[in-house]
């Protein structure tokens, strides 16, 4: 049965000819191969998540309701936390893109000490999220590195308090620099990856055509890149949604996100419901995002399809 | 190829979902237990001589924890495994798992009088009548090991450690000190014209709060400001007084550094001279004091129209019915109450002993000022103490959280006080009728679940 159903499925075109032979030689060798991550999949994300949903639509009692979703809508600080996601996630989003793009073309232009530049872009990668979001903080905070250098340059009189509860706005900036410095790096590395990928005869006819370096970037580079784009694109999105110890480190109560209110839920109130009510919202919106990339850009696979 | 699409789509849902799901986890890990919060290395042990597990809802923190091992029961022999938390949700979740299974590791059991005080009406914590006769010699406070009774006729835990709340203030603020006010003995008002005299000088906002994710601002509210207002807690939740203290916080929060919504511990803001003048936890202060003793002044709470109302903070050490060690627990509450060891925990964590007699008399600077602070506190002519709260369980984040949301809708978004608080007291009323707890002292002590209403 394994052989002859993976050959059905490619089954249309003459390489399926092909196919069916090789899928018939593997037999269940690739499903073995499968299996162990279906296994670490189902076990700790698949369970979970249906745990944390069946938690979020039940009240404390532990009988169905709609209560705990009803909770999290009332929470004074619902509308504030999905705004201050949303907004970090439509301000993180462009900027990381444009600097990995950056990024990624510098390393792929192969200047001297190419290796060094991946390493320096790399740097933030091993730095964990609350690591980041303290040195952060250290810059930030009221006698930080910025206020001090801004007073030693003369540029200010008094130091700024850029983290002010009554300023929240200024404190989303704060979180959107640190973000986009921590996480980058993850993005140009997919990028770098596809970029590589290119194969070089594209890029030596455009320039036999006499196409720009600009051209090239937008009519070579960016239509292949597309698959890598896609799967960074989804990948930093869903990051966005659940952003959290930068947050937290930086914002302290001045400015809240959605991860942090769960955590607040489940750590601090003791209402594990209400919190996985605040998962389930995350999830659903990581899904609608991820939906919303995979129609927006669609590879040439899918765009055939 | 349409059948591969779909799969790749599908496949990215669900990559998408996972990951959704697995952050969440993975932040609340982040704020989690330390490094021995989770799991404990070992398992249950038969009799004495065995480790003993010893969970304290007190020293959450990992640099706190580190000092309780290496500071304090690092010469007890006996192999100790200490476990606190830095939630107290996570430490009411192991102990209530423990309480309802009737077993389990914990032999030796640190928590808050308010957390014990239901654990002894469920009847699951062993009579400590021969560890407090064994200990009578060394002076502990008579009212404290009253109040270990937990109002029955046995020693349900042994007092242990205590802390309160008090102010500190860089010695560069005396200057604008209101005229004629007495540094011990001021008014709440009088700390708005002390920071307003800041302000003016400076330009700068320099009163501070901990009002940030690790603070304990809530505790302002529910042991100080409500008592020296209302002259009661809970029942005066939304009161007319209350709604008077609310207006003056308001109010005084333009002298207050809006940054205090990122500060736990005062003690660095006060060092790095972002805030001038702050109340906190006496543990979360003395870092400034002890590292420069001549900069900074410790001293009380100011006072309102009801009082000068501060929280004592008292915890003790209880043994659990179904301690699997309960002989290895009393040698270790045995060591832990002797005087090397309330000193220890004096010098490393900055918790006062409950012992009456005569400290060693080469006290660090830092917590001597602290000590000096909190006499003048104790003995001042209208001192009103305000208990912890009691009986919550594990209602007392929720209960928390009513005092912090006031805060935020009233003083942050500048809400109208009597408007926030009328909806904030149902929620209230709400945690006491989960909980069914009672009202506990300064408002007066109720048959059933407490009435917010009064």
């Amino acid at each position: 049965m394994t052989g002859e159903g993976l050959g059905r499925d490619t089954a249309p075109s003459p390489p399926a000819e092909a196919a069916r032979p090789v899928a018939r030689r593997l037999g269940w060798a690739p499903y073995a191969l499968l299996l162990p991550s279906l296994v670490f999949l189902v076990l700790f994300f698949a369970t979970p998540m249906f745990q944390a949903f069946v938690l979020g639509l039940q009240d404390r009692g532990g009988s169905w309701s709609l209560d705990s979703i009803q909770r999290m809508l009332a929470d004074s600080k619902f509308r504030s936390a999905v705004t201050t996601t949303l907004a970090i996630v439509v301000l993180v989003l462009p900027i990381q893109f444009f600097l990995a793009m950056s990024m990624a073309l510098v390393i792929n232009a192969k200047l001297k000490g190419q290796s060094l530049w991946l390493y320096v872009f790399a740097l933030p990668l091993g730095i964990s999220e609350l690591a980041a979001g303290i040195v952060w903080v250290s810059i930030f905070t009221q006698s930080g590195w910025l206020n001090t250098i801004l007073q030693g340059l003369g540029i200010i009189d008094r130091q700024i308090i850029w983290q002010s509860a009554e300023t929240p706005w200024l404190i989303i900036l704060t979180v959107v620099i640190a973000e986009s410095w921590r996480a980058t790096s993850i993005i140009m590395i997919i990028l770098v990856a596809g970029l590589q990928s290119i194969p070089h005869e594209y890029l030596e006819a455009a320039e036999v055509y006499g196409a720009t370096t600009w051209q090239k970037v937008r009519r070579v580079i960016l239509p292949m890149l597309r698959p890598s784009l896609q799967v960074a694109m989804i990948l930093r999105v869903i990051l966005a949604f659940q952003v959290f110890a930068t947050v937290i480190a930086l914002g302290g109560t001045g400015v809240t996100v959605l991860s942090a209110e769960a955590v607040r839920w489940a750590n601090d109130i003791d209402n594990d419901h209400v919190a996985a009510a605040y998962a389930g919202l995350i999830l659903m919106l990581s899904i609608m995002a991820t939906a919303l990339f995979l129609w927006l850009l669609p590879t040439r696979e899918e765009q055939y399809a | 190829m349409a059948r591969p699409a779909m799969i790749h789509r599908f496949a990215a849902l669900f990559a998408a979902a996972a990951l959704g799901l697995a952050a969440c986890d993975g932040a609340q890990q982040t704020t989690g237990p330390g490094p021995t919060g989770g799991q404990p290395t070992t398992g249950p042990t038969e009799g004495a001589g065995g480790p003993i597990t010893f969970l304290s809802s007190q020293f959450g923190p990992v640099e706190e924890q580190e000092k309780v091992r290496n500071d304090v029961l690092a010469n007890f022999d006996g192999e100790v495994e200490f476990v606190a938390f830095a939630e107290s949700a996570q430490f009411q979740d192991r102990l209530q798992a423990e309480a309802q299974a009737g077993s389990g590791d914990i032999s030796v059991l640190g928590a808050l009088h308010g957390d014990l005080d239901p654990l002894a009406a469920d009847g699951l914590l062993s009579d400590l009548s021969d560890v407090a006769s064994d200990l009578s010699g060394l002076g502990i406070s008579d009212e404290y090991l009253e109040l270990g009774k937990l109002g029955t006729g046995q020693q349900q835990y042994i007092p242990w450690i205590q802390a309160t709340y008090i102010m500190v203030a860089r010695n560069e603020a005396l200057e604008y000190l209101p005229d004629g006010a007495d540094i011990n003995d001021l008014t709440w008002d009088q700390l708005t014209e002390w920071g307003a005299n800041i302000t003016t000088a400076t330009g700068e906002r320099k009163l501070g709060f901990p009002a940030g994710e690790d603070g304990l601002l809530h505790r302002l509210f529910q042991g100080h400001l409500y008592p020296a207002y209302t002259g009661l807690v809970n029942t005066a939740f939304a009161s007319a007084d209350a709604v008077t203290m609310w207006t003056w916080l308001k109010n005084t929060w333009q002298y207050v550094n809006p940054q205090s919504t990122t500060y736990g511990f005062m003690q660095e803001p006060l060092q790095s001279g972002e805030v001038w003048v702050a109340w906190d936890h006496v543990a979360r202060l003395i870092n400034a004091l002890e590292a420069d003793p001549e900069g900074f002044t410790a001293f009380p709470v100011p006072e309102g129209p009801r009082g000068r109302a501060f929280m004592p903070v008292l915890a003790g050490l209880s043994i659990p019915t179904w301690a699997p060690n309960p002989d290895g627990g009393k040698d270790l509450i045995r060591f832990l109450l002797q005087p090397e060891q309330q000193v220890a925990t004096l010098r490393s964590l900055a918790f006062f002993p409950v012992l009456t007699g005569e400290l060693p008399g080469d006290l660090p600077p830092g917590v001597r000022a602290e000590q000096e602070a909190v006499a003048a506190q104790l003995g001042s002519d209208n001192a009103l103490p305000a208990l912890l709260p009691v009986g919550l369980g594990d209602q007392n984040g929720a209960y928390n959280q009513v005092f912090k949301d006031a805060f935020q809708q009233i003083v942050i978004e500048g809400q109208d006080p009597a408007a926030a608080l009328a909806p904030l007291e149902t929620q209230l009323q709400e945690v006491f009728d989960t909980s069914g707890a009672p009202c506990w002292a300064p408002d007066p002590v109720s048959d059933g679940a407490c009435q917010v209403g009064g």
